[in-house]
């Protein structure tokens, strides 16, 4: 990663780590990733501009109601959200990449994937908190692979919560449907990895 | 009184971390700005879309009504009835042992052992608010992949624990 000493051309703002790795994740055009974050943002922002004003238009109502709904369940995640970005921030901090491209980086193959997915079905991360994990993963050059296996393990495997999948399914489906997922999880990776 | 310490725990993370950083400013402690400078851009990240997310999730929520898809549940068979249940996952929010009272539910109206499975895997990767993030975060390009993998795969496990469990009187139980 000595692309990180290097100065950008043209700016001499001081940057911070995970911008130097906009950079040399994209390689070619520092700038791409950067605007794909900005068309995202422009994407999310025009699609509720729109459908508040379809919404408006067809029932008033209804949409202050759904934008109450909204506001509620932003406020609901706010702050445990704002924690866990302080927790990656920290953990970005201490965690070199080069440790992160030797273990889950594309050159890291099967090992790298079976750890993402054993780590994956063990932990119990919300999904909301995953993202922002997995998108620093990929910052800091883990591969579409591992990363895919590992968001598909966390959501369909769950080893935690697995006696209550017992109660409810029954020791025998309960464990079959965890296996069959693991499995398929490992599969999506690949082909999510073969694919990108 | 457990709520309402759990909620103080979490501003506590905050106005600590507000707190080091401060210092880090006052006493230049690289470390601590550096770690402030990450910081900022995943709340810029965050601020640039997340809000939006919400305001298109609360209006899907009104007027795509779950209990309205829950009724259909059923008594349709085939690709539709597949469709149900996956239009009804999109719906859901929150983490899986979640789906397993709802899956309890499907297996009482009499949805199939396919659909029931085909439900699960669409819970945990199909949710429309989790849709959202993973575009704002990973872009549409990934999601778009994961997910055109995924339906596949998912639909095929449902086929097969329908074909193993058939004979096998399969029940959900009450919780």
């Amino acid at each position: 990663m000595g692309i990180r000493n290097i100065p950008a051309a043209g700016t001499h703002r001081k940057r911070s780590r995970v911008n130097n790795h906009f950079r040399s994740f994209v390689g070619t055009d520092p700038h791409q990733l950067e605007v794909i974050m900005i068309n995202n943002a422009f994407i999310f922002i025009i699609v509720s501009i729109v459908l508040t004003l379809l919404s408006l238009l067809l029932d008033r109502k209804k949409t202050v109601m759904g934008l109450k709904k909204g506001w509620k369940m932003f406020q609901n995640i706010a702050i445990p959200f704002l924690n866990i970005l302080i927790l990656v921030s920290l953990a970005l901090y201490v965690v070199p990449p080069s440790l992160i491209v030797k273990y889950l980086g594309p050159g890291s193959g099967w090992g790298g994937q079976m750890i993402a997915a054993i780590v994956g079905s063990i932990t119990l991360i919300p999904g909301f908190i995953s993202y922002p994990i997995a998108s620093v993963l990929i910052k800091e050059g883990a591969s579409y692979a591992i990363v895919a296996t590992f968001m598909t393990t966390l959501m369909m495997v769950g080893v935690v919560t697995l006696p209550l999948e017992i109660a409810y399914f029954g020791r025998k489906v309960a464990i079959l449907r965890n296996v069959l997922n693991f499995i398929t999880a490992i599969v999506i990776g690949t082909f999510v990895g073969f694919i990108l | 009184m457990i709520n309402f310490l759990r909620r103080k725990k979490q501003y506590l993370w905050l106005f600590g971390f507000l707190a080091v950083t401060l210092a880090s400013f006052v006493f230049g402690f690289n470390p601590g700005k550096e770690v402030f400078g990450n910081f900022t851009q995943f709340f810029i990240e965050m601020v640039t879309f997340i809000p939006f997310l919400f305001i298109i999730v609360g209006l899907f929520d009104v007027w795509f009504p779950k209990e309205q898809v829950e009724k259909h549940i059923g008594q349709e068979s085939g690709i539709k009835g597949i469709l149900i249940v996956i239009v009804l996952a999109m719906l859901q929010a929150g983490p899986l042992y979640g789906a397993f009272p709802v899956a309890y539910i499907l297996y009482k109206k009499g949805a199939s052992i396919k659909n029931i499975f085909i439900y699960l895997g669409a819970f945990s990767s199909l949710k429309i608010p989790m849709l959202g993030m993973e575009i704002g975060y990973l872009g549409i390009q990934f999601t778009l992949a994961r997910t055109l993998v995924s339906l596949p795969l998912f639909i095929a496990v449902g086929y097969f624990m329908e074909w193993y469990l058939k004979d096998r009187d399969f029940k959900i139980n009450k919780i």
